[in-house]
């Protein structure tokens, strides 16, 4: 792997190497450009993948080396409601390692539908709600979806239903197994006339470029894939970028500063060096791609002040780290007679696309969702759990743990959330990280209108689950998020520096050579599947950055 | 133990920031595993080790089925207080104590079945109490290696099946 030194002005410093991070390495180094990413977290099994563990119980108690999800014991974070509470101490995490959170997570990679770039001029908009137009439209980023998908590698239905967004290329892989879950939720489909599909998933279903094809081991969420089947950033697109020779992954490297000079352009990043006792370390470069995710990306910015920029970096429209959505979940689970076995194979089975649309006068609400099948769980956690309805330990608990292991199947839903702009990311006045650096505050509440949502999709679930012949259900209690991996919203991209962070190619308003793109630029939340997304707006923007960039039109 | 175990273990058990990753850490995971084969324990004294074992006993008892002490959870508990669970040995110290007090210095495994229940019953919110009942469920479901679910007996019971790698259809809701 190429090594720059620091004190070496490289062309793109880019802050992050998840989804959005891994994209913009691969694009901006296959360009010819020299390229630092910089990974607060370890390399994990980067190159060697083959390592990653199965045992449960590692990977729930992993040594610090082989950690790939942040600690909110070091990443101290604080949580409240509103703000007049005080802050406590929260639990919010987010992936960690080379790669980011696409190391570990579900992997579902569903596109935004057209309606969803445009819903204030659809729609309009709400009282209490920051609901705006995107300033890119579906057409625009179309393509973009495309080349990801490819080049990632996602498996998938070919359906053509209005509940899907049209796509002017079919996926590249066929969809993952159904599942028995999936089986019968197709069951009660019929008899409810729902539209049902096997998950669309950055899980390769044949072999590509060296990778395997999923074997569904069933150690999937949460685990690292042993066989390079998740298409991750760090399989899929990182080795890409250290291959043309020109891109340096630097880990355990902390950015905590993007610094600026007096006229106000960026000149690099300051960040801890973690394996050397957290040494500072100033790497100079010509431009810098922020992509640190929904929730660190505001918080950097936060912390980037300077005489220049005194309420943070890019934030003269003072609304970096506002309109936060975190994801809304809720639904239901059912008992049934004989075992699905779902912790064989990917977690996250069949959906239920139905109530993807919005339909405001039939349920009194505005949003959609949808609706997943699943029932994986490990054997610890399973245990951990405990089984339905009976007592926590004793024979009563064993008893039960054995009649009800296998048979367990819940509708796990991803849910609409309204932009709301007192939901925000910022810093903590008191409490610090492990590195002394203000920790970040997590304030969100729910709109009214999405509490309606929730309950909608809980229900949905009862009657699905009763449906597809569950002889007992039980559902869950509807809970407002309080963070988590699918942070939005919080650097939104517009054309209004008024009004928004970054323009429609992600250029910062305020400051030329910074560009932020992650999960932090969606302007509305999707269906809480904001992952697809995330890559094609990344494509887009390094498409913008690379032409731009050999015109001269970007000054890097 | 052989190298290729002690290997990952020694990958196995990091706490997250736990203190537990000292100089010694090898040996203790080596003495551990020495130990239960000579049937001793590494953290545990013999009757704290007694007291555990029944408490485990309860938790998941032994019944037309394997439980806890067919597992070999003590060993599992065992081993992860001086391991991934360092962190919890002062809730067990205290823990065995209290328990001690309350059976007026009688070992707890020389109750009744039904006394030994209700005492648990009646300490089942405290600290001490969950995080025997978490650790004993940990030690009938994690992998062998880590010192319980003895021949996998925990996982026959509840139908996991640790293959590496799986071919639907899965379960019986999606045969062809």
């Amino acid at each position: 792997m190429k090594k720059y030194n620091p004190s070496e002005e490289v062309d793109f410093v880019v802050i992050g190497s998840g989804a959005a991070g891994g994209v913009m390495a691969k694009q901006l180094a296959v360009a010819g450009f020299s390229v630092v990413v910089m990974e607060q977290g370890n390399w994990g099994a980067y190159g060697h993948e083959q390592d990653y563990t199965k045992d449960e119980l590692s990977n729930r108690f992993p040594t610090e080396q082989d950690q790939l999800i942040s600690d909110p014991k070091l990443h101290r974070n604080t949580f409240r409601r509103n703000a007049s509470e005080k802050a406590v101490a929260g639990g919010h995490s987010y992936g960690c390692v080379v790669g980011g959170g696409t190391v570990t997570y579900g992997a579902s990679s569903w596109r935004h539908l057209p309606w969803e770039f445009d819903e204030a001029s659809r729609f309009g908009t709400m009282k209490g709600t920051g609901i705006a137009d995107w300033p890119v439209s579906y057409e625009e980023i179309e393509p973009y979806y495309t080349q990801a998908e490819w080049e990632i590698g996602i498996s998938g239905p070919n359906l053509k239903t209005p509940l899907i967004a049209p796509m002017s290329k079919p996926y590249p892989c066929q969809p993952l197994p159904l599942k028995s879950s999936g089986a019968l939720v197709m069951k009660a489909a019929q008899k409810l006339n729902l539209t049902v599909t096997p998950n669309v998933a950055a899980i390769i279903t044949e072999p590509m470029n060296g990778r395997s094809a999923c074997i569904n081991c069933g150690a999937c969420s949460g685990y690292g894939c042993q066989v390079k089947a998740r298409s991750s950033s760090a399989v899929a697109l990182l080795p890409f970028a250290v291959a043309t020779g020109n891109c340096e992954i630097r880990v355990n490297s902390y950015v905590r500063e993007i610094t600026v000079n007096a006229a106000g352009r960026a000149t690099g990043v300051t960040y801890f060096d973690k394996a050397n006792g957290n040494r500072e370390v100033f790497q100079k470069a010509k431009c810098v791609v922020l992509s640190a995710n929904g929730t660190e990306t505001p918080r950097l910015l936060l912390m980037s002040k300077s005489n220049r920029f005194q309420q943070g970096l890019a934030n003269s429209s003072g609304i970096v780290g506002k309109y936060l959505m975190t994801g809304n979940g809720g639904g239901a689970s059912g008992l049934f007679d004989d075992p699905l076995n779902e912790y064989k194979g990917c977690v996250t089975g069949a959906a239920v696309l139905s109530y993807v649309p919005n339909d405001v006068k039939g349920r009194g609400w505005y949003g959609g969702g949808r609706m997943t099948a699943r029932g994986q769980m490990s054997p610890m956690q399973y245990g951990l759990a405990g089984p339905h309805g009976a007592p926590s330990w004793g024979a009563g608990y064993k008893k039960a743990l054995i009649e009800q292991a296998n048979r367990r199947l819940t509708m796990v839903n991803f849910i609409s959330q309204l932009p709301v702009e007192t939901n925000m990311v910022d810093l903590d006045p008191e409490m610090k990280d492990a590195w002394g650096l203000p920790a970040l505050r997590i304030t969100t509440q729910s709109h009214e209108n999405d509490f309606k949502a929730m309950q909608f999709f809980i229900d949905k679930s009862v009657e699905i689950l009763k449906a597809a012949g569950a002889h007992t259900v039980w559902a869950d209690q509807v809970n407002d998020s309080k963070g988590g991996a699918h942070a939005r919203g919080t650097c939104r991209i517009g054309n209004d520096p008024k009004t928004s962070v970054a323009n429609k190619y992600h250029r910062a308003h305020d400051v030329p050579n910074l560009f932020i793109v992650d999960g932090s630029s969606l302007v509305t939340g999707g269906r809480n599947h904001p992952t697809m997304t995330i890559s094609a707006l990344a494509y887009r923007c390094a498409d913008h950055l690379v032409k731009a960039a050999k015109t001269g039109n970007v000054t890097i | 133990m052989s190298d290729s175990r002690r290997n990952f273990l020694i990958k196995s058990f990091g706490a997250s920031g736990a203190a537990w990753m000292t100089a010694n850490w090898p040996t203790q995971v080596a003495a551990a595993e020495k130990a239960q084969s000579l049937g001793n324990f590494t953290y545990f004294t013999r009757e704290q080790a007694a007291d555990v074992d029944a408490m485990a006993a309860q938790i998941y008892p032994s019944d037309s089925t394997p439980g806890a002490k067919e597992a070999q959870v003590i060993y599992f508990i065992d081993l992860a207080l001086v391991t991934f669970a360092q962190d919890k040995q002062d809730i067990y110290a205290k823990g065995l104590a209290d328990l001690s007090a309350k059976t007026g210095g009688k070992r707890f495994g020389s109750l009744s079945s039904s006394d030994q229940i209700a005492l648990l019953t009646s300490i089942e919110t405290t600290p001490f109490f969950k995080t025997v009942r978490d650790h004993t469920i940990m030690g009938m479901f994690a992998a062998p290696q880590h010192g319980g679910n003895y021949k996998k007996v925990g996982w026959t019971q509840i139908g996991y099946d640790d293959s590496l790698n799986f071919r639907a259809p899965f379960g019986a809701y999606d045969k062809a």
